[in-house]
């Protein structure tokens, strides 16, 4: 390996230093290019994450101004106050590409964050049941078997219309306590992918730590006396992180889907914030007039599974290979 | 049995390799594996493949089976079977071939059988698929095949399951499901290097039998020369892709002509070596890696008769030695080196003297309780049973002192060291680390102080370091736990310090435990386990997963540091040729008890318990002029779950004499001071053995 600026003569008195660790993200990121399927995905992510960033620079229309008669155009109609609808409008009127794009922010920002809750606390009921075993591994796995065997759109929907903005609770929270409604009904719809999601990935890590426990190095931790939680934190997890990667790839398309599921079943983030699902339902009471609007954030949604997806398959290509 | 049908005439090769070259394809590029290897099998003969890992002779193997997988192919050369290439053949043909003329024998037996399949299934499959047999005709070859290999009541083993049998048994299953379709040719990679010393003699003495009986040829691949001493009639010597010497195995092992074979013999601890007075000789750097061989000879940059201009001037050509025929060897100054010198780099050091006991156990008893949560366990209230898994253990270790513990798997060594490590708790008596009781301290309540003077070294150096962290950074967390260091500073310079007592460059903190080879990696094990000032360290098997060069140079290392440090190693081993070199005093476990211990020459020269006897004949060593006396033992390891009455060892001692070693626990004896053997047989029978390893003539290499 090239990583290594010193050469292994320097043994006397020189003290080496080690390489930058930026080279060596770079290095390993760039093993992408041997997977053209990878290769593809990473291009459709990462088409989605630029437009998602730069939506506050680019010309786009306001993604709430409504102009009103204006509705359901075609693309590339042009726009009453200048300049030009290049996706058309929607059923109040609002300009569909800015709305694609805004909403591109809010899916990518809520479903990272869910997805990041979920894999957090799946990796720790795994590892602990997995490492510690017996009562620990029961209850935990018990726990995650009653919450795997709901159907998980009925979970969601459960969980949202008890506790979500639009509940008595949800109410109490904005009302009462001055909770922001956004925040509120993304907070909710993190607690209900974890509920979902954390189970399946506590599997995932528990099978994991079950091979890896076995190992000498961490018989050596157990002779000198570390913490368990030193032990399944950094001697354990870490090892887990190659298979990890790729589930974590493939889950953010789970928890997109889910969020723009939500949104459709006018469960998630609250209007008029341009979300992916809400405008399809949106659009979609217009039969085939709304066909245009509705279509795009259609496309959006699959494009971005699909690089996920893609994503995925290329790391464990990649990773499987000598 | 009867010899096939086929007329196989005797003058004729059964197998021939010309100038073979093998490649794999990989991210790196093109990887030789395989450069210009010439091997030739004649009928009944066994041709053995010696080397260390990575020098292509498994590849070598693969290539004969014509099964390399999607990455690997043969670049040049031909293998001829019986006069055809079958680099040529066609898929059809080469199956045909695969399974009933050539078979082969893997390392794990559990892996080569199917798990949900009976024993029957598999084994009247062959007579069946390949020569249309009866099923009745079948399960009668079958029957009598088992009998051949020697597997005791073949009936009742047609009828079971892979894991219903014993390691050695599984092997000698595959063994005869091999030899059923009356191959011509049987490689056998590592047969026997999953299994227990004792159960290894007797499935050495069924392989050494093969090509008598059968008239089967044989490649025997193995890393173990005293196997290939064994079993062979001749021997290729492999080093980085090429074969370097070829002869007969008298040839090689009495007038090796390659420094690389002589290289190999100076690092195994034959009899005769001594770490003080006659240390080994490691061969100095590292196996070259496949794309960075250097040009001409590849074993140059290692070899001390390098010269350059000549050697590393491609192409160096296997040539036949002069006035030795059927022998020959790849190196350009084979007639320059004067062969019975001495090989250089060996120092004489003065033997370590020992100070006051260090480690005392007394009576230490560990049993597991196994709880019988089956309804009859329930109801006849006996719902738990204990496995004794040490027993009366009783010893003492020395300060600077190297005490060997010996026995093979389920005799209870791991156990003690788990006991002494805290990971599990003595269930009675005692053992006293300066005097003070840690049997019943759990590493848990262990000071700082005291786990870093109480230290272990693994024996997987693939497992021992963490993949995900640096090398320096797993020495450094060592250090901060046991309060060695604390400042950044303080536990940087500590680490470049171990790193050098461990002899390898400081550069190595940052790197990853993947970037360094196995050798390299147990060192970094030892610097850990000394990282704490430690007085005791537990090494269990810290070689066994080595390649015999690096094997040298680690037990060097770790002899130098105690000399140095003046620390008492706890020794845990199967392999008594180690324990020899490298031990003062032996303690021989069988079945949770101690056996027989005594000083390292008490233990290797009569009197010797029954199974220590048993337990020396069974190593192979690779020495034409020893002489040993055979001993095989009958039956299988008991399970510890099930130990025999009276004697542990009464179900297969060979000098059994009588009711009284099924009824009775045998008194320990102490024959000599300090020599303590646990045995039923009279003290004038015991002292009449007579050595079971004796040295002949002396030859050219001993001079």
């Amino acid at each position: 390996m090239s990583e290594l600026t010193t050469s292994p003569t320097a043994g006397t008195a020189a003290q080496p230093r080690r390489a930058g660790r930026l080279s060596r993200i770079v290095s390993s990121i760039s093993l992408l290019r041997e997977s053209p399927v990878g290769m593809i995905g990473a291009f459709l992510v990462l088409f989605w994450v630029t437009l998602a960033v730069l939506a506050p620079v680019l010309p786009l229309f306001d993604p709430l101004a409504q102009s009103p008669g204006f509705l359901l155009k075609p693309i590339l109609t042009p726009a009453k106050a200048g300049g030009t609808h290049w996706l058309g409008t929607d059923e109040l009127g609002r300009d569909v590409l800015s709305r694609l794009i805004w909403g591109s922010r809010l899916v990518l920002v809520w479903a990272t964050l869910a997805t990041t809750v979920a894999y957090a606390v799946g990796m720790i009921m795994g590892v602990v049941g997995g490492y510690r075993g017996g009562w620990w591994d029961e209850i935990i796995s018990f726990f995650g078997n009653v919450l795997l065997s709901f159907p998980l759109m009925v979970l969601y929907i459960v969980i949202i219309s008890r506790f979500g903005p639009a509940s008595e609770f949800g109410q109490y929270l904005s009302r009462d306590l001055g909770f922001d409604p956004v925040l509120t009904a993304g907070v909710i719809i993190i607690v209900a992918v974890t509920f979902g999601t954390a189970p399946q990935v506590a599997r995932i890590v528990r099978g994991l730590v079950l091979d890896l426990k076995t190992r000498d190095y961490i018989a050596a931790a157990e002779v000198r006396g570390e913490t368990p939680w030193y032990i399944m934190l950094v001697e354990l997890l870490p090892n887990a992180r190659g298979p990890l990667i790729v589930d974590a790839c493939l889950r953010l398309g789970y928890v997109t889907i889910t969020i723009a599921l939500l949104g459709y079943l006018s469960l998630g983030l609250p209007p008029p914030f341009p979300d992916w699902g809400k405008m399809i339902s949106g659009a979609q009471k217009f039969g085939s007039f709304g066909m245009n609007a509705m279509l795009w954030p259609a496309f959006a949604i699959s494009s971005l599974v699909l690089g996920l997806n893609l994503l995925a398959d290329g790391i464990r290509e990649i990773s499987l290979r000598d | 049995m009867t010899v096939s049908d086929n007329a196989r005439p005797l003058d004729q090769p059964v197998l021939e390799c010309r100038n073979l070259s093998i490649s794999y394809y990989t991210r790196a590029g093109e990887v030789p594996a395989v450069v210009d290897f010439n091997l030739t099998v004649m009928p009944g003969e066994a041709v053995g493949i010696v080397g260390e890992s990575g020098c292509g002779k498994s590849t070598v193997a693969l290539a004969i089976m014509q099964y390399m997988g999607k990455n690997g192919a043969i670049t040049g050369g031909q293998i001829l079977f019986n006069g055809r290439d079958m680099t040529t053949m066609s898929e059809e043909e080469l199956r045909n071939i695969r399974g009933s003329r050539i078979a082969m024998v893997y390392q794990e037996p559990m892996a080569s059988l199917n798990p949900s399949m009976r024993i029957k299934d598999q084994l009247m499959e062959v007579p069946m698929v390949h020569e249309g047999s009866t099923s009745e005709a079948a399960w009668k070859r079958s029957i009598e095949m088992l009998d051949a290999v020697r597997v005791p009541d073949p009936e009742r083993i047609m009828n079971s399951y892979p894991h219903q049998l014993s390691g050695g048994q599984q092997q000698r299953v595959v063994i005869a499901m091999a030899l059923l379709s009356n191959p011509q040719l049987l490689l056998l990679d590592e047969p026997t290097t999953a299994l227990d010393v004792t159960v290894e003699a007797g499935v050495v003495e069924l392989i050494k039998d093969i090509s008598k009986r059968f008239g089967t040829s044989m490649i025997y691949i193995s890393h173990n020369l005293g196997l290939i001493l064994e079993t062979c009639h001749k021997i290729a010597v492999m080093y980085s892709g090429q074969a370097v010497e070829f002869g007969s195995v008298s040839q090689v092992f009495d007038h090796m002509r390659h420094p690389y074979t002589r290289g190999l013999f100076n690092s195994i601890p034959l009899p005769g070596t001594d770490r003080h007075a006659r240390p080994l000789v490691p061969i100095r750097g590292q196996l070259p890696l496949p794309y960075e061989r250097p040009p001409g000879c590849t074993f140059g940059p290692r070899c001390d008769h390098f010269v350059a201009g000549r050697c590393n001037r491609p192409p160096i050509p296997m040539e036949a030695v002069i006035d030795d025929p059927g022998h020959a060897v790849r190196c350009v100054r084979y007639r320059e080196i004067d062969w019975s010198v001495k090989p250089t780099g060996a120092i004489e050091q003065q033997a370590i003297t020992f100070g006051e006991p260090v480690l005392e156990v007394r009576n230490m008893k560990k049993y597991y309780e196994i709880r019988d949560s089956s309804l009859a366990g329930m109801l006849s209230g006996k719902g738990s049973r204990f496995v004794k898994a040490n027993e009366k253990l009783d010893f003492d270790a020395r300060e600077a002192e190297t005490v060997a513990i010996v026995g093979e798997s389920g005799c209870g060594k791991s156990t003690f060291a788990k006991v002494l490590m805290g990971l599990e708790e003595s269930t009675g008596g005692e053992v006293l680390l300066h005097g003070k009781e840690i049997g019943h301290l759990p590493v848990r309540k262990r000071s700082p102080q005291l786990i870093g003077s109480l230290q272990i070294v693994f024996q997987n150096p693939f497992e021992t370091l963490n993949p995900s962290h640096s090398v320096g950074s797993q020495i450094a967390r060592v250090l901060k736990k046991y309060g060695v260091a604390q400042s950044r500073s303080e536990v940087q310079e500590k680490v470049f310090q171990l790193l050098d007592l461990v002899k390898l460059p400081r550069a190595f903190a940052f790197r990853k435990p993947r970037q360094l080879s196995g050798g390299q990696k147990q060192r970094i094990g030892i610097a850990r386990a000394f990282g704490g000032d430690a007085a005791v360290v537990v090494a269990d098997e810290p070689v066994s997963a080595l390649d015999v060069s690096v094997q040298a140079a680690v037990t060097g290392l770790l002899t130098d540091i105690q000399r140095q440090k003046r620390t008492t190693l706890i020794f845990i081993s199967h392999d008594l040729s180690v324990v020899r070199y490298l031990a003062d005093r032996v303690v021989v476990m069988y079945l949770g008890r101690i056996m027989e211990q005594g000083t390292t020459e008490q233990i290797f020269s009569p009197p010797y318990h029954p199974y220590t006897e048993a337990l020396l004949s069974a190593v192979p060593i690779a020495d034409t002029a020893v002489r040993k006396k055979h001993i095989v033992l009958k039956g299988e390891l008991p399970s510890p779950m099930n130990p025999p009455s009276g004697c542990p060892f009464q179900t297969r001692c060979p000098r059994k004499i009588g009711a009284i070693c099924e009824t009775e626990l045998p008194p320990v004896k102490e024959l000599a001071p300090g020599h303590k053997i646990l045995c039923h047989l009279p003290d004038d029978v015991l002292r009449a053995m007579e050595p079971v390893i004796a040295m002949g003539n002396s030859k050219e290499r001993a001079a």
